[in-house]
């Protein structure tokens, strides 16, 4: 019977399967950065090539990273060598899984960045990888629109939503574009630049009088906004196709258009508010599990990543910009040039404001991203009074304040213990 | 089969015209349904990533070849390929080796425990996978399954058993045991009556498992993200990502995940239907 | 052997496999569900119940559900009755039905979502039919009927094939003779159906119905494609739990939820589609 000899056959294979187990000397970086296909591609070929002994570089979701990296802890025994995430990821890690890096002697050229490694311990936890922002980019389609007056390097949340009316106008469709999607980095805006831009504050001024006028110029925004954005994760796909024509986001997120048509776009700063042009940092960083199975080489792997050259190659494979003194050399991709110029206008601008990323949250830096998610579901895409929600989601941002103790950050003026929610 | 022609499509008793036309457009109209949504797949497939992001879109593929190139300069796609037919082969097999013995139980005894048994068995679909993985990881890498595709086929077999076992005992339900027993008086034995009567009537049955549990397989991501390293799956190599690549790749290494379904499926289709009931036509 | 001890022997294997691969850690995470840190308690179910998306994710789920299986059901069976009378070509006629079977979740929506987003296929075909100037945005967060519907279409386009197999498998095994019995009284098409195909293939329907339901509840990856943030389902809520705020105990919780809903609906179908004990046909 032609089933039975089938069968016969796989179960062979399998036998043959079981006894190759092969064992491989390369050291596994798994990280949840530079996750798309290209970027992938380049990290392998361009960046880590450089590396003698040999890296398999494994890019994955947070879910499957997650779940593995606890999975070698519990075990105690692991094939990890090195791990590369956010700041936020690693600082909902457990400090005491992961090894202590001060004796590298490698470290990122900005002491804030240094601090944050830290995670609230008195040692390096993880090494500064590469930095990014968030900035805003448009169609050059959409330039003639902008308000009478308006400096595009300096623009404010009234001019920008005047300039996405006046488009939405002469287009007669809302073509501003805003990455609420599911994987979308939207709590990122509120966080780091509208909170700090209308309120000079994050967690103090929460539910403050300036939050509710924060709120309603967003809602203001939305009016202008291409209401599918609420699938939008990556804006680079909606300006090449055109669905939005200003936007706001990632610089890692909108450099495909870049690369691909540099000449019909522009970057520029994020607008500035009453209270400033609010603007935040990303920061990736590196570290080392505690169960890495060739402890040495994960290190030699994490001095390579911080040496000035392999910095530069990750700024080309990736968008991320690096974290050390370097040379940037003059023919960067066009994306990096973009970008790197809209983030030193906006932090070299006279009412910079700019914000650090959340500290001591722990695990609670999920909740902490879902508390903006949320108010912002409900106050724009519901339509629920902005006051009540404000009211209502404060209680839940003051017990996660309360259960982790976190100190207040800037730009919210510094706090003895626990950071209020005034 | 003889030389028919279309035409011969039709229903047992001579229908009006009208109706077999209705009959016809509705077959086509049901193919076009299916095979659109993929034909626009192939056209982004073979588009330039420029074309992929035009508006309004063509609906003639430009054949450029610049987007599955990509993938074929992609490092390790295909020992990923590989990776990816052995756990699935291997997926099969075991599934349908201890899934179709439980199905033939179902069907034809009457145990304490059953009900108990089968909700066991749903239990298994009802609760997801992302979730047993941490325990599971755990178990493997303490074991040495970790990293292994058998291993990974273990956890694959898991979710293919619940069609396996369901789909072999609604088709054993559906054989009469009189057909046994008539083949026992004959002079089968059980294992033999086995052979000869039943295993030819369920072998659409058995194919409809294996296609289940390879095609589950071959689409699995989190586990296999989790579970394999150095041997890592096609999908978990590309699918996890993809959603987060350009455009023009993301078409184009979807497609490239379709296509050893489809072959698979194209493989065995003919198995779907039963020789007797065939034959008795 | 024994025929009393038949059956276990026969399902043995299943359990044993069952036992390890889901038992083990389904039990280990389901504990989580109860446990904060200090002993047994139900504030994981109270929090993920009380949090203000899981009545609108309960209600999407249920929603999805109701409308998308029933649909499903009659598609397959019609498909399966087609395919059944076919006398030539059948063979590729069922094969491209199945065709969905080989495509992943995530790449179907991929797929759906090329076709309804604003500079996608469908806007691309009513621009050039000049039905609208301009691209509509057909999946924005005011319009949810129509992502609903969109959403709808990508699962019927996906999932049916998974009930259409099992019941092709099934609809094979009845004999013929019924029907031309059936034929001799004069039965119409219509009456041959629900009179014959239908009782006859209650096994199989129960089958399709109930792994079809269960999949139903976990539908997930097509749904973030298509709904975004603006149609929040439970398996989404689970993921968010797990990986977001990596709260495994509520997220656990959820999952458990879940589970109860599927085994209630499971246990449903099975009373009403109850297959006597050693079906004789």
């Amino acid at each position: 019977m032609k089933l039975s000899a089938k069968l016969a056959g796989a179960v062979s294979g399998l036998s043959i399967l079981l006894s190759a187990a092969a064992v491989s000397a390369e050291t596994l970086f798994w990280s949840t950065q530079a996750r798309p296909a290209e970027e992938a591609q380049a990290m392998r070929t361009d960046v880590l090539a450089g590396f003698g002994p040999g890296v398999d570089y494994q890019p994955n979701e947070e879910g499957p990273w997650l779940t593995r990296l606890k999975a070698e802890i519990e075990a105690n025994s692991g094939s990890i060598g090195v791990l590369g995430s956010l700041h936020g990821v690693f600082s909902s890690l457990n400090a005491d899984d992961l090894v202590d890096l001060d004796d590298l002697g490698v470290s990122s050229s900005s002491a804030t960045f240094n601090n944050l490694a830290k995670l609230g311990t008195d040692n390096m936890q993880y090494v500064p990888w590469m930095q990014a922002s968030y900035i805003m980019a448009a169609n050059k389609e959409a330039l003639q629109y902008l308000p009478e007056g308006a400096d595009i390097d300096a623009l404010t949340y009234d001019e920008l939503i005047q300039w996405s009316a006046n488009v939405h106008e002469a287009v007669g469709q809302p073509k501003f574009g805003f990455p609420a999607g599911p994987k979308g980095l939207k709590h990122r805006f509120f966080q780091g630049y509208l909170y700090p831009s209308y309120t000079n504050g994050v967690v103090r001024t929460f539910a403050s009088d300036e939050a509710v006028t924060a709120w309603e110029k967003f809602k203001e925004l939305w009016e202008h906004t291409n209401p599918a954005s609420t699938n939008y994760n990556f804006l680079q796909e909606q300006l090449l196709s055109g669905d939005a024509w200003i936007v706001f986001d990632h610089t890692s997120r909108l450099a495909q258009a870049f690369n691909e048509r540099p000449d019909d776009f522009v970057a520029f700063p994020a607008p500035a508010g009453p209270t400033g042009r609010g603007f935040m940092p990303v920061l990736a960083g590196v570290a080392i599990p505690k169960t890495a199975p060739n402890m040495d080489e994960a290190k030699e792997l994490v001095k390579y990543l911080l040496q000035p050259e392999t910095q530069i190659a990750t700024l080309r494979a990736t968008s991320f910009f690096p974290v050390v003194d370097v040379d940037l050399p003059d023919d960067l991709p066009p994306a990096v040039r973009a970008a790197g110029d809209a983030v030193a206008k906006m932090s070299g601008s006279s009412d910079a404001n700019p914000g650090l990323l959340p500290a001591g949250l722990g695990s609670m830096g999920g909740d902490f991203n879902r508390v903006f998610v949320d108010t912002f579901e409900r106050i724009v895409l519901a339509g629920q009074p902005i006051d009540r929600v404000l009211a209502d989601q404060k209680k839940t941002l003051q017990k996660i304040m309360d259960e982790t103790g976190a100190p207040c950050w800037a730009p919210d003026a510094p706090s003895e213990g626990a950071c209020p929610v005034e | 089969m003889s030389d028919a022609t279309v035409s011969e499509i039709a229903l047992p008793r001579a229908p009006g015209k009208a109706g077999r036309y209705v009959y016809i457009s509705g077959v086509v109209l049901l193919c076009a349904w299916v095979l659109i949504p993929l034909y626009l797949l192939l056209v982004n497939t073979l588009s330039s990533p420029e074309t992929v992001n035009s508006f309004p879109k063509s609906f003639i593929p430009e054949f450029d070849l610049g987007s599955l190139e990509f993938f074929t300069g992609f490092s390790g796609m295909l020992v990923a390929l590989k990776n990816s037919i052995i756990v699935a082969a291997i997926t099969m097999v075991l599934s349908i080796l201890i899934g179709a013995p439980a199905g033939y139980a179902l069907s034809r005894f009457d145990f304490r425990g059953k009900e108990l048994f089968r909700l066991l068995i749903l239990l298994t679909r009802a609760f997801p996978l992302p979730l047993l993985a941490l325990p599971l990881a755990v178990l493997f890498i303490r074991t040495g399954l970790d990293d292994t595709a058998f291993g990974l086929a273990l956890v694959h077999t898991t979710l293919a058993i619940p069609f396996s076992v369901l789909i072999t005992f609604s088709l054993f339900s559906g054989i009469p045991i009189e057909l046994e027993e008539a083949a026992w008086t004959l002079g089968c034995n059980r294992v033999t009556a086995f052979q000869k009567v039943v295993l030819p009537l369920i072998l659409p049955g058995i194919t409809a498992s294996a296609i289940f549990a390879f095609v589950i397989s071959w689409n699995e991501v989190f586990a296999a993200a989790v579970l394999t390293i150095e041997n890592r799956t096609l999908t978990a190599f590309l699918l996890q990502t993809l959603s987060e690549s350009p455009l023009h790749l993301k078409f184009a290494g979807g497609f490239i995940l379709v296509v050893p379904a489809l072959i698979f499926i194209f493989a065995v289709r003919k198995y779907l239907f039963a020789m007797w009931g065939i034959a008795n036509r | 052997m024994n025929a009393r001890l038949l059956p276990y022997v026969l399902i043995a294997p299943v359990t044993a496999f069952l036992c390890v691969f889901f038992l083990y850690p389904f039990f280990l995470v389901a504990q989580q569900a109860f446990t904060t840190g200090n002993g047994f308690t139900m504030d994981n179910f109270r929090e993920v119940v009380g949090y203000w998306k899981f009545p609108i994710s309960m209600r999407n789920t249920f929603l999805l559900a109701l409308a998308v299986v029933p649909i499903q059901l009659a598609l397959s069976l019609l498909m399966a009755t087609m395919v059944n009378k076919m006398k030539r070509g059948r063979d590729l006629v069922l094969y491209v039905w199945t065709i969905p079977l080989g495509i992943s979740d995530l790449a179907a929506g991929i797929i759906w979502l090329a076709i309804f987003e604003q500079s996608g296929f469908l806007n691309s075909m009513l621009h050039g039919l000049g039905v609208v100037d301009q691209p509509t945005s057909f999946l924005s967060y005011q319009n949810l009927t129509v992502v609903f519907i969109a959403i709808m279409l990508a699962e019927i386009w996906r999932a049916t094939a998974i009930m259409l197999v099992i019941i092709v498998a099934g609809i094979g095994l009845i004999p013929k003779e019924y029907y031309e019995a059936a034929e001799v009284f004069g039965a119409s098409p219509w009456k041959r159906f629900v009179k014959v195909t239908l009782p006859l293939l209650r096994p199989s329907l129960q089958t399709a119905l109930i792994l079809r339901v269960v999949l139903a509840f976990e539908v997930f990856a097509v749904v973030a494609a298509l709904g975004g943030s603006t149609f929040p389902v439970l398996m989404e809520q689970i993921y968010e739990n797990q990986f977001l705020l990596q709260n495994s105990g509520t997220a656990a919780a959820l999952a458990l939820i879940v589970l109860a809903i599927s085994i209630f609906f499971t246990l449903i179908i099975l009373r009403a589609l109850r297959v006597p004990k050693g079906a004789t046909i």
